[in-house]
């Protein structure tokens, strides 16, 4: 009687309505995000070497910054680069900025102005950005010597003559340290060139799903850094001492994959209850 | 005549390994500017994209496909930011900077947060442990997603150092075995199309 009443309560579980699932999704991204609970957040030795190379820096050193995302990943990235921006700006490190994605743009100039209002920067003075350039491999390999061709003038216009921060600056050479704050293959190209052929310090930040590909360009020390997703944002703004939208994140971010964990235990003891377990998963059908 | 595309196809393959391997900034040179070739036909690749997305909805309008109204939004879109683009262009204050602070940005981050709740409602109905290796999987993955959020350390000081072991060591080992196999097969791929042994690109077996 007592099994049968399992399985039963096991079924009703099996053929949950999936709009559950989302409400429930949906309340544990929300409310976090609207009563913050500030879990604690410790850095990792992947993250803690990006920030250590940045603020290793001498004041007045440059750093080339190619962010190179568009918004459908900046909940993961755009995090990083306010936090390196305003590192960059407390330190008096001079980041030059570009973009090798189309969409790019927009999110630079509104990292750029929030980290620049926060920490009092002026363009063309503390920072440049140099905008948008199509042909990612041919830029990164064209910045060997030959930067101001690629880039005779900034996002706005002023010839980088006229600039005063750019004075000497042709190519990687002038940079002890090159970021890369990257949702696709252009790292590679980051790697494969500046990192590889022109052996400058290379930091990566990326999407948490790619992150994992990048572990071995750690150990080969063809990366200093790595810096994986909204956690890795967020252990960079603890390091920062910074409070962002990456560390608000992380409480919805931790909730949602409690529910999720919750929901695969579940599914499976419901599963073994009704000894659906040992049936061929292509027969159950279902929708995601 | 008929051997002149494997001539220009090992000459190109050729002369391009060997630039890659010679600093010099005169063969830096040529492979940047043999790169921007790429830039012009992917340029070309635009045209013909616009083109193509153009007569497809156009046909959809026409023969009142199914959802044939969303083909007029489509087309509108493509026809707006083109022309707003032209005229005002794309800087921070122009319509197309506006457009895509507020539409395009919320729009795009908002299809991909949508993933979290099917990948939620999925690993509830898929994530099955049905044998050892289908446990193994299951666990790695659960010691995972909670040990990589805050709250991982908040429940239990041993899962950050624990993820960090999974990611360093039995991750990093498939990755390098992976990045050598795919290597090693991109090496082998290219050298049988610039010697000739690979001829499918030209359509043939």
């Amino acid at each position: 009687m007592a099994a049968e009443r399992n399985a039963t309560w096991a079924r009703r579980l099996l053929g949950l309505d999936r709009r559950v699932i989302f409400l429930l999704v949906a309340l544990a991204t929300a409310l976090p995000l609207l009563l913050p609970v500030n879990l604690p957040i410790t850095a990792s030795p992947r993250v803690r070497a990006a920030y250590e190379a940045v603020d290793a820096l001498p004041r007045g050193s440059y750093v080339l910054m190619s962010l190179d995302y568009e918004p459908d990943i900046m909940a993961e990235v755009q995090p990083m680069a306010i936090a390196m921006f305003r590192q960059c700006f407390r330190k008096g490190l001079k980041p030059v900025v570009l973009t090798l994605y189309p969409a790019g743009p927009g999110l630079v100039e509104s990292a750029l102005r929030i980290a620049s209002t926060a920490e009092g920067a002026v363009r063309n003075k503390d920072f440049v950005f140099l905008g948008y350039k199509s042909g990612s491999q041919a830029v990164i390999l064209g910045m060997g010597d030959g930067l101001r061709q690629l880039f005779p003038q900034d996002y706005w216009g002023t010839p980088l003559d006229q600039i005063p921060m750019m004075k000497g600056i042709q190519g990687y050479s002038q940079f002890p340290l090159v970021v890369n704050l990257s949702g696709s293959s252009i790292a590679d190209y980051y790697i494969r060139i500046a990192a590889t052929r022109y052996h400058r310090p290379l930091v990566l930040g990326c999407t948490a799903v790619m992150a994992t590909d990048y572990y071995p360009y750690l150990s080969s020390g063809q990366l200093r850094g790595l810096i994986g997703g909204m956690k890795g944002a967020a252990e960079y703004e603890s390091l920062a001492g910074l409070f962002g939208d990456a560390r608000r994140g992380m409480d919805a971010q931790s909730l949602v994959h409690v529910i999720v964990v919750i929901f695969v235990v579940l599914g499976n003891l419901a599963l073994f209850a009704t000894g659906g377990l040992k049936r061929n998963p292509l027969d159950s059908g279902g929708t995601t | 005549m008929r051997s002149g595309p494997y001539v220009v196809t090992f000459l190109t393959g050729a002369v391009l390994i060997a630039i890659f391997f010679i600093p010099h900034y005169r063969a830096q040179q040529v492979q940047a500017t043999i790169l921007e070739w790429a830039d012009v036909v992917y340029a070309f690749a635009l045209i013909l994209g616009s083109i193509s997305l153009w007569t497809t909805h156009q046909k959809r309008i026409k023969t009142r496909a199914p959802g044939w109204i969303f083909s007029y939004v489509t087309l509108g879109a493509l026809l707006f930011i083109t022309t707003a683009g032209v005229v005002q262009g794309i800087d921070e204050g122009t319509m197309v900077g506006r457009l895509y602070n507020m539409v395009n940005a919320p729009l795009a981050s908002t299809m991909f947060a949508l993933l979290a709740f099917f990948i939620a409602s999925a690993a509830f109905r898929a994530f099955r442990a049905r044998n050892t290796e289908a446990t193994l999987l299951l666990v790695t993955a659960v010691v995972m997603m909670i040990g990589r959020v805050s709250i991982g350390e908040f429940l239990w000081k041993g899962f950050p150092p624990l993820t960090e072991w999974l990611l360093d060591v039995p991750n990093l080992a498939a990755k390098r075995g992976v990045a050598i196999g795919v290597g090693l097969g991109a090496i082998s791929t290219a050298l049988k199309i610039i010697l000739g042994i690979d001829r499918s690109y030209l359509g043939r077996s």
